[in-house]
Order: structure tokens, then sequence, then C-alpha cells
């Protein structure tokens, strides 16, 4: 089946559970997670995630919000963006 | 697949470097809604509008969530106004009543501007170009979002001098009618030489007979990032600085193809062309003149601005050629004075003039752009301006324009606030010795010559 890629980025102060809560987040909403990169510099952590969103039981606009409001949660900036956009611009 | 790297780096222009896709612009052909009658054409003109584009708002709306890129304008053109009320006005307020419709049409479909109140007169002007161009001053004050421009010069048929000197009157009533707001109603016009069928940026966007039924321009923008990669190959050479500005273009660029295809797709309106243009706004950091300044200038206006500036234009047009299927509309570097916060330090230093700007308008789009004159400047003063800067354009083959404010009840020293993505302008001295007895003159400036190119 064809996929829907998704960018999760989480931004911020690292802390403990970070990626198992998003984690957990995207269990629930039956998304797929294909790739984790991860890094901290400085003390701030940076996250990017590759998802497939094709059988999430959560529209795309529903899955953006509610990462959004569990990053402010946790205390990091969460987006969700479709892929195209960073396979556009860095790759011919 | 891409990488942590790429994604930040991607966010980062978003987030910090200001980059934004700074208009989707919808071009409606209006051929269709032409009658005799006045009111059928009003009707026609606003179902034409309000059907075509009645999704732009919503998918322009998707498309900044989808890919979490801000979308600055939404803006409609339209097929040049003189033809489509020629057979219906019989005088310049039948005009303005379509003027009306358009405002409204814009409205009930969340655009910001909506361009092609306009006339093309390159050579000659008929009755209704006339009547369209004198409705123009009571067309801006009536409206909010009626933009207008003026063809009045081609390299192909020389310039209509009648047609500019009736513009220097025109924008001086323009002025005078919005004397209260500080004339900021001549931001809404624009007079063109060679003007493109396809430009998706205001004032000046209309939608040419040469178009399809209805098309999707993109501008893109995005000084902030090219100022932002520059700053980290300070004193390398002209090599390593043209190849850092052509990737960064690139990358831009790309950004506003997929927009404008999304945006195509979304809407079953076919793409048109992206605009390949470096469009500053008053927000810090988003300056054309502060990327001529990391060139290598103190102010943009020093000596070699001409020079740095017509390699910066080139190299965004050599990195964002490659990054897009359609490249069109006026695709250039922009240099208005108050959207630009480093060429309103130029002016308020002391460093740039307007000769100097003229300078710099023969090597990149589009024109003397947004500057405040003081008001008391004759109409045949302000037409010569036009006139230079028509003749520009004719001779070296471009499109090249005038948008001039002639702030009435304000003088140099004084400033002017437009507000929003407009800014704020000092206003800038005009040379004072006549050309009065030359603007005067009946008639047209004959085409130039094909060959001898010297």
């Amino acid at each position: 089946m064809e996929q829907n890629k998704v960018i999760i980025t989480v931004v911020g102060k690292d802390t403990v559970g970070i990626i198992a809560r998003i984690c957990t987040y995207l269990a629930d909403g039956g998304v797929n997670v294909l790739d984790i990169t991860q890094t901290i510099v400085q003390g701030y952590f940076n996250m990017m995630m590759i998802v497939d969103i094709n059988s999430s039981n959560r529209e795309f606009a529903q899955l953006q919000n509610e990462l959004e409001e569990l990053g402010n949660e946790i205390g990091v900036q969460v987006k969700a963006q479709k892929e195209e956009i960073f396979e556009k611009m860095h790759r011919l | 697949m891409v990488n942590l790297r790429e994604v930040l780096e991607t966010n980062k222009m978003v987030e910090e470097q200001t980059l934004d896709v700074r208009t989707i612009t919808i071009g409606i052909s209006l051929l269709e809604c032409i009658d005799s009658d006045l009111n059928k054409v009003n009707e026609n003109v606003y179902n034409r509008i309000t059907s075509v584009a009645k999704d732009l708002d919503k998918v322009a709306k998707e498309i900044e969530r989808d890919y979490g890129i801000p979308i600055v304008n939404r803006r409609i053109s339209v097929t040049p106004i003189a033809l489509i009320g020629g057979a219906a006005c019989k005088k310049p307020e039948d005009f303005v009543t379509l003027a009306h419709t358009l405002d409204r049409a814009a409205e009930a479909v969340g655009a910001n501007l909506i361009g092609g109140y306009s006339a093309l007169v390159s050579k000659g002007m008929t009755t209704a170009d006339e009547m369209l161009i004198r409705s123009i001053p009571q067309a801006l004050t009536e409206t909010e979002r009626v933009c207008s421009s003026v063809n009045l010069a081609s390299t192909k048929t020389g310039i209509n001098m009648d047609a500019v000197r009736l513009m220097g009157d025109i924008l001086l009533q323009v002025a005078d009618l919005s004397k209260d707001r500080d004339s900021v109603d001549c931001m809404k016009l624009v007079v063109f030489c060679n003007a493109p069928d396809d430009n998706p940026f205001m004032a000046g966007a209309f939608h040419g007979v040469t178009e399809a039924d209805a098309i999707i321009n993109v501008g893109v923008s995005g000084p902030g990032v090219v100022k932002k990669a520059l700053e980290s190959v300070r004193g390398e050479s002209f090599e390593v600085l043209c190849e850092t500005i052509k990737k960064t273009a690139f990358k831009v660029t790309r950004v506003g193809q997929l927009v404008a295809q999304e945006a195509s797709k979304r809407l079953g309106i076919p793409f048109g062309i992206i605009d390949l243009s470096l469009a500053p706004t008053p927000a810090v950091g988003d300056s054309v003149a502060d990327i001529l300044c990391e060139i290598g200038l103190e102010y943009a206006g020093a000596p070699g601005t001409t020079a740095a500036l017509a390699m910066l234009n080139d190299q965004v047009k050599k990195g964002g050629v490659m990054a897009s299927s359609y490249v069109g509309g006026l695709s250039g570097a922009f240099i208005p004075v108050s959207e630009d916060q480093g060429m309103i330090n130029s002016v308020e230093a002391g460093a740039i003039t307007l000769e100097k700007l003229e300078a710099m308008t023969c090597v990149c789009s589009v024109g003397l752009d947004m500057i405040a004159i003081p008001g008391d400047t004759p109409a045949t003063t302000i037409s010569g301006m036009i006139a230079d800067e028509m003749a520009l354009g004719m001779v070296n083959q471009k499109t090249t324009a005038a948008r001039l404010i002639p702030v009435i009840g304000k003088g140099v020293g004084d400033t002017v606030e437009f507000g929003g993505l407009f800014g704020y302008a000092p206003i800038m001295p005009v040379n004072k010795f006549s050309c009065a007895d030359f603007i005067n003159r009946e008639g047209r400036i004959p085409a130039p010559i094909h060959s001898f190119k010297n």
C-alpha cells in the first residue's frame, strides 16, 4: 500500500521520556514509525521521526494539533509536516 | 530519505529567516463576461470570480498547515478591465462600478488584493482605455482591494507619451483624493514598460489576453534566507558567493514549486508560473538591501551597488530556473524603498538617491517602487520620471515600472507610514529642474532599433 509520509520534529530542552510519550501517542493513533534520528546539542533535544499515517485513525490536522498539545505538556516544540516540503527542497 | 540536518535547516528558514511563499495568485480570464449591458457585465464578473476562486483561501490554509510554510497573500488577477468594460462603459463612472464589483468579489473569496483594473496602451489608447485611466482616482479611493496598472510602453512599440503625460496627472489626483491618509492609494497604482501577462505580484498583476481561462501563479520570497546563507561565506571569492546564492535560491524556489503544484491540484486550475523574485518586507532580516550589505557594501547605494545587484539578481534566476518547471512573471529582485528596512536605512543615511535607484532598476526588476516623493512635485516632473523608467525598459528589453507616491502636504525630511507589509518611507528629494516642454509634446516615442546594441 502507498505510504503517506509525515515528518515529526521535536525540539526543546532534554528531559526523561520524550520519545516514550510521543511514541505512545503515535501507537494509540495507529501511526507507524519508519525511522527515528535523535541528537542532543548543548542540552537541546533534536529529534526527527519519519512516520506513515496511512493507517492512522486520526485526520492529519487532528494529529498535528494533538502532537502540538503533547509537546506543550512535555515542554518541547513538536511539529508534524508532510514529507514533500523537505524532499523537494533537498533532493533533485 | 531526508535527514535531521536537512529538516532542521528547512524549519529554521521558516522560523528564523522569514521564508514564506509571498502569494498564490489565481489569474482569471474575464473575456467571457463581456456584454453591452453594464449591469450584466458586473453580474458576470462577480459570478465568474467568485466561482473560480471560491476555494482559494481554504486551499491556501490547507497547504500552509500540511507543509508548515506560511502563504502570506491570496490574490486574484483578471483580464485588463478596459477590455472587459469597453462595450458597456460610456463614461469613467461606469468603469468605477466594475472596480466595486472586483472589490466585492475579492472580499467574498478572501483575497487580499485583486489586480487588473488595467489598460494596455503602449502604442495608443482606445476610448475605453482612456476612460478607464481617467476613472482610476475614483476607483482606487472608493475600493479597498483593487489594484490598477497601466502599460505605457514596450520594446516593440515605443513609449506612448500621451499616456505618460496623462498618468502624471492621474497619479497626483490619486494622491490628492487620499491626502488625509498620506496619499496611500498611490500604492495601488503602477505603470509599466513591457508588462508581463502572468505577474502574480501587486500592484501590477493582471491576467493577460495570451493566458488560458484560469491559471495559478506563485510568487516566492526569501531575502532573509539568502542573507543568512551569505553570512557563512564572508570574505570568500565571487565564485563561492555566487554558488551560495544559487543553491539558496534553488531551495527557496522548490518550496514555491511544491506550493504551486499543490494549489493547482487542489483547486483544479492549471499551474502557470513561479515568479522568482526576492521580495522584501519591513520585517527585520527580510531585506534585499541587507543582502547587498552582506555582499560587501556599507549601505545599498554605495558605489558598486549596481554591480552587486546585477550579480545577485542573476544568481537568483540561475538557481531558481532549475528548481521550477515554469518560470515567468517579473522574476528579479525587488528594490522597493518603503517595504525594505535596509533600503530605508540607506535613504536615512543619505547613501542612496533616486538617480541611483534608477540605475539599479536597469539590472533587476522591477523599477522605481514604493518611493515617496514631495507632494508638490509637478505632474510633468512625475511624467518625466515615468518616461525615464519606461525608456530603460524599452531599450533594455526588460520590464520596468514606476510606483511613486507623491505625498500631498509633505516634503523632504518628512516620513510616511503605510502600515503592515508596506512599511514606512522617508520622502526622497526629486530633481527640481523642469521637463515640462518635453512632456507636453504630443504623440509617442518610436520603437528603438533592435541592432547596434551600444
